[in-house]
């Protein structure tokens, strides 16, 4: 079970209610006002928003800074950190920096490859792979000391997360790659998106199956899709997504004014199910671009708000006929 | 090929005849360009010095555009294809492939440590024999010793710490 100690998510986590992270991507300006804008959005929906870190190698704004923002405006930040960019010097200064300025969760992966990016000539590091920095970052806070030994005084306090794959080959490897994160000292995981719920729910049961659920919290990732070009370029562009005959199929049968709808309604669905699947802590949405659309996302699968003035809002909404909670049973 | 590695498990005579060609710059050189040329050919080996392969199903990790040595990214493709070479299988693919026909799967959790960057070029071979690369990979979760880096261990023994 996750330790007790400061944070939003810590204790969304530790309560057992279904927890919801976020993502906001940082602009690729110095632009404040971008990572308080999406704050502004998400803030009584979200117990989290991950800040990325130059998202598919595109340089942003440092997820450190938009952590920073983010705790300005008022939501509580995941401080994601690539092994791509840097090496194991850098990996655990940046992780020291976010203990001093209170970002409460960090969250470690090796990233996508540079190749893919706006800087394609650039070097890969990877110094260190995901298992090895999520390992180092819990010998800091637990142990207070480096990969080298030397003591860190005081210890960082923040929360652990990593990310997994459930649809990428070896299928049969990812409960057990998930198992290595936690052993190395993951507290909480964040999967890719989730639109295949017949292979995701095999690779929970082997999680249960391990008991890694009662040591890390599971949270699927889930993400409307608003276009067959979106849906098309997730296929072809980005890396680990797999989008199934049957959703390509669905949102290829509709008129394209209403493939937004339709990808919205099964997103809806698949949080649904996902609530009902054991062993799920939480969802992880991924809307790039598009976090406008979270708040009524989660309001019809039936997710309250985070803060009991939202919900009191949304409850109001809702007996008022103007909410949108029920719309999607009658759509169908 | 795991029946292969018996011939390379150490023993007093491969630790003497390790330590006397470390002695011997010329005959140090000369053997590891004899390992790279072996290794090259069978594994793609790149020469990192601290050898993983009879952990990993001898698909060596460093071939991995990420070096990654704790298991596949999230990019693999549906059909197991590199996401950074889609014309190539993903290495822990296969990794994972031969490790479980051989009945060693288990092998893969294992946690592999940070490797020592000091090491590229260097033989090892020799670092095996010589009983330096004991501490690549844990079952536990490494944090009972004092620290993870297979360097300090070294310098703390002065040479081979078995």
């Amino acid at each position: 079970m996750i330790p007790p100690g400061d944070g939003r998510l810590r204790a969304a986590l530790r309560s057992g209610r279904f927890v919801v992270t976020a993502e906001i991507g940082p602009p690729r300006g110095a632009d404040a006002g971008a990572i308080a804008a999406k704050a502004e959005l998400l803030r009584d929906w979200v117990d989290a928003a991950n800040i990325t870190d130059n998202q598919g190698a595109h340089t942003r704004l440092a997820s450190w800074a938009g952590s920073v923002l983010a705790l300005r405006n008022g939501i509580e930040p995941v401080m994601q950190l690539t092994t791509r960019d840097r090496n194991r010097i850098a990996l655990q200064s940046d992780l020291i920096s976010a203990g001093a300025v209170d970002i409460p969760n960090v969250l470690m992966l090796s990233g996508d490859h540079p190749t893919f990016g706006d800087h394609p000539d650039a070097m890969p590091v990877f110094d260190l792979d995901s298992v090895q920095l999520i390992w180092a970052a819990r010998l800091m806070r637990d142990q207070g000391r480096l990969l080298s030994g030397k003591p860190v005084k005081p210890a960082p306090q923040w929360l652990i997360g990593a990310v997994e794959n459930p649809f990428a080959p070896p299928l049969r490897f990812r409960a057990a790659r998930m198992g290595k994160k936690v052993a190395a000292g993951a507290e909480f995981i964040q999967t890719q998106f989730v639109f295949e719920l017949g292979i995701f729910t095999r690779w929970m049961g082997e999680v249960t199956d391990l008991g890694l659920e009662q040591r890390c919290g599971v949270l699927a990732g889930v993400g409307p899709i608003r276009t067959v070009r979106a849906m098309e370029f997730m296929q072809s562009k980005v890396p680990g997504i797999h989008i199934p005959d049957d959703v390509v199929r669905r949102l290829r049968s509709v008129p394209s004014d209403q493939v937004a709808a339709q990808g919205m309604t099964l997103c809806v669905e698949t949080i649904r199910r996902l609530r009902e699947t054991p062993g799920v802590a939480g969802v992880h949405v991924m809307a790039f671009g598009q976090e406008q659309l979270i708040p009524e996302l989660l309001e019809r699968a039936g997710i309250p708000p985070r803060t009991a003035a939202a919900h009191a809002a949304s409850a109001e909404a809702r007996t008022a006929g103007t909410g949108r909670v029920g719309e999607d049973d009658d759509a169908r | 090929m795991y029946r292969l590695h018996h011939l390379l498990t150490p023993s007093l005579l491969k630790r003497w005849f390790a330590s006397f060609i470390e002695r011997h710059k010329g005959l140090y050189k000369l053997f590891t360009a004899v390992e790279k040329q072996v290794k090259g050919s069978a594994f793609g080996c790149r020469m990192c010095g601290q050898c993983a392969l009879p952990a990993t199903g001898y698909a060596c990790p460093m071939t991995c555009p990420k070096q990654l040595r704790n298991g596949p990214c999230g990019g693999v493709s549906a059909t197991g294809a590199c996401e950074v070479y889609p014309d190539e299988q993903c290495v822990w693919v296969t990794a994972y492939e031969r490790a479980e026909q051989e009945g060693r799967a288990s092998d893969l959790t294992l946690l592999q440590r940070p490797i020592d960057h000091r090491e590229w070029g260097k033989s090892s071979w020799v670092n095996y024999w010589q009983g330096r690369d004991g501490d690549l990979w844990t079952s536990d979760d490494g944090l009972t010793r004092t620290h993870l880096v297979l360097t300090d261990v070294r310098r703390l023994t002065g040479g081979g710490h078995k």
